[in-house]
């Protein structure tokens, strides 16, 4: 990889007392990654994230972020980084406007109202602007909490579960943004969700981790190509396909049956010959859809370490 | 530093409960201004019966001073429980709402987040005082006007009109020292927990404790009396006295500018070192 390392994380550990919450954790962002930060829950994956801004400080290991060493360059670092930290929790008192007005201060952004309002604008509550934030519901916020992460016109975006809370037309429109922020804008991307469907869509690379540990890191192509992938295959006649199949060589890849439709696990790259193979022996292939999917993929391998 | 004390001062004041204060000062000055206007010259033969006898007394002694300093007195004691109410929650109040996430990931070092905070603390209470200052002497004085302030400290001691106002800008200087003393153990109660309401009754709970140590008569507690803060926080009283008892008042202000820097940079210590987990 020859692109540019945004985030550079080496042998980052976080104990709690008794509990290693991170061990051990390496992780290389590049820039312009959509990068899906995925692990199930208690895997470490918000202490990470508090650990990159700042939040808390590791016990062991080192960040490097836009090339240089955090805990010595923290401004510097976190003026050119906008997050989503869990919850967008605000100052409830305040008005969405004051709220924004209040952290563009605090960051040395512009505070104008044609900045702000455009902001709010971006998330879709510029009619609620003046709304004091109590009288918001849970997606408002994380729509605010999104405008707040982008109101200095940062180069790295952490968000961490951006779409919590919101409807589908919500988690749409923030995935299309985050698409925006990242191809039109040139923005780097730091996603951790745990809606998978979420990542797989949007993230270009993407880690797993389990028990504060890596287990797998790369593009979400590679990640997915590289394991047997699940494919349903919708014939006329199951018997005679699966008679077919019994002589073929993947009769052991055949996992289950279904009325018309058979189950397959196999090699991604064998499914176009299994495809072949059913048609040339006369057997009328009505759908082949495959089943191989992020969920699957996450479950297995996070699954394979909890045992 | 500038940006932060401006933005937490515009927390402080958007909060309701930073005007609970103010409203108790408006309130309970001029109910004791309206009764002493009807009631007053009672109250000052009541001071002086035992002197009637003895001295002619003349001129106007029921006056705006006596009332600010019968009001300086009497609110004295409760101006502290206004303080942590704003002070218990400069820290908690943003772990308990969850901004400590928004705020520290800003480019703001913790350094000057927690002693902007701090500062805009101390300004809340400045202008607490400033505000009880208005109500209560220049209040008292448009209504009740000028005059000699009388003052018993075993002895009568009568001031000279002339004489008082530097005395009660003093006296309000150094409640400024003693009441930033309460910020301070507020504030550095605010740093330990994530909830207001714990160090708003701890610092409560505190001083009511030390108040209560200090006047009960046993002379083990009463030798402990120079460990506690509150002994020193009466000290505006000494500008009062005549000869003025300059070595008491410096004493007094220098131990509780030490609790002050003391706290503060205890609180900072522990703001800078903090997991923020909230």
């Amino acid at each position: 990889m020859d692109s540019e390392k945004i985030i550079e994380v080496r042998s980052l550990t976080k104990k709690f007392k008794n509990l290693t919450a991170v061990n051990n954790l390496d992780l290389n962002v590049y820039k312009g990654d959509v990068f899906g930060f995925l692990g199930p829950n208690g895997a470490g994956k918000s202490t990470t994230i508090r650990m990159l801004l700042s939040l808390i400080k590791p016990n062991y290991g080192d960040i490097n972020i836009f090339g240089k060493p955090l805990i010595q360059n923290r401004k510097d670092i976190l003026r050119r980084i906008g997050a989503i930290v869990e919850k967008p929790d605000f100052y409830l008192y305040l008005s969405a406007y004051k709220n924004l007005e209040i952290l563009a201060r605090i960051s040395g952004a512009d505070t104008s109202k044609k900045k702000i309002m455009e902001m709010l604008e971006l998330v879709g509550l510029a009619k609620r602007y003046n709304s004091k934030v109590k009288t918001f519901s849970h997606g408002m916020k994380q729509r605010l909490g999104i405008a707040q992460a982008l109101l200095h016109d940062p180069e790295l975006i952490i968000l961490d579960e951006p779409t919590t809370g919101l409807d589908p037309q919500g988690m749409k429109e923030i995935r299309d943004l985050i698409r925006h922020l990242s191809i039109e804008k040139g923005k780097t991307v730091f996603l951790s969700s745990h809606i998978l469907r979420e990542v797989e869509i949007i993230a270009t690379r993407m880690i797993i981790i389990n028990k504060g540990t890596t287990l797998v890191e790369g593009t979400v192509e590679e990640l997915l190509k590289s394991d047997l992938m699940q494919v349903t295959v919708s014939v006329d006649d199951t018997e005679k396909a699966k008679s077919i199949i019994d002589l073929s060589g993947w009769q052991n890849n055949l996992k289950h049956i279904e009325k018309n439709d058979l189950l397959f696990e196999l090699p991604t790259k064998e499914v176009a010959d299994l495809n072949k193979h059913l048609v040339t022996n006369d057997i009328k292939v009505n759908s082949l859809v495959p089943v191989r999917s992020l969920e699957d993929f996450f479950l297995k391998i996070t699954e394979g370490v909890s045992k | 530093m500038n940006t932060i004390i401006y933005v937490e001062l515009q927390k402080i004041f958007r909060k309701w409960r930073t005007y609970i204060g103010f409203i108790a000062i408006g309130v309970l000055a001029p109910i004791v201004q309206i009764a002493l206007y009807y009631e007053g010259s009672g109250y000052v033969n009541h001071v002086t019966r035992g002197l009637q006898d003895s001295f002619f007394m003349s001129g106007n002694l029921f006056n705006g001073y006596l009332i600010g300093y019968i009001i300086l007195q009497a609110l004295y004691i409760h101006i502290p429980f206004l303080i942590v109410l704003v002070g218990g929650d400069l820290l908690a109040g943003e772990a308990t709402s969850g901004t400590y996430r928004m705020l520290l990931t800003r480019p703001v070092s913790r350094f000057t987040l927690v002693t902007g905070k701090f500062l805009a603390g101390a300004i809340y209470v400045f202008l607490l005082l400033a505000f009880l200052f208005l109500v209560s002497v220049v209040g008292s004085l448009l209504i009740f006007g000028t005059g000699e302030l009388i003052t018993i400290k075993g002895k009568l001691i009568i001031f000279a009109s002339d004489d008082v106002l530097w005395r009660f800008l003093s006296a309000y200087g150094f409640a400024f020292i003693s009441m930033t003393t309460i910020l301070a153990v507020s504030f550095f109660f605010s740093s330990m927990v994530e909830n207001a309401i714990g160090p708003i009754m701890g610092t409560m709970a505190l001083i009511i404790i030390l108040l209560i140590l200090s006047v009960i008569p046993i002379d083990a507690l009463h030798e402990a009396r120079k460990f506690y803060f509150t002994s020193y926080m009466g000290g505006w009283d000494g500008f009062f006295t005549d000869p003025l008892e300059v070595t008491d008042i410096l004493r007094d202000a220098g131990v509780l500018l030490l609790h002050i820097f003391g706290l503060y940079g205890l609180t900072t210590y522990i703001f800078i070192k903090k997991d923020i987990l909230s």
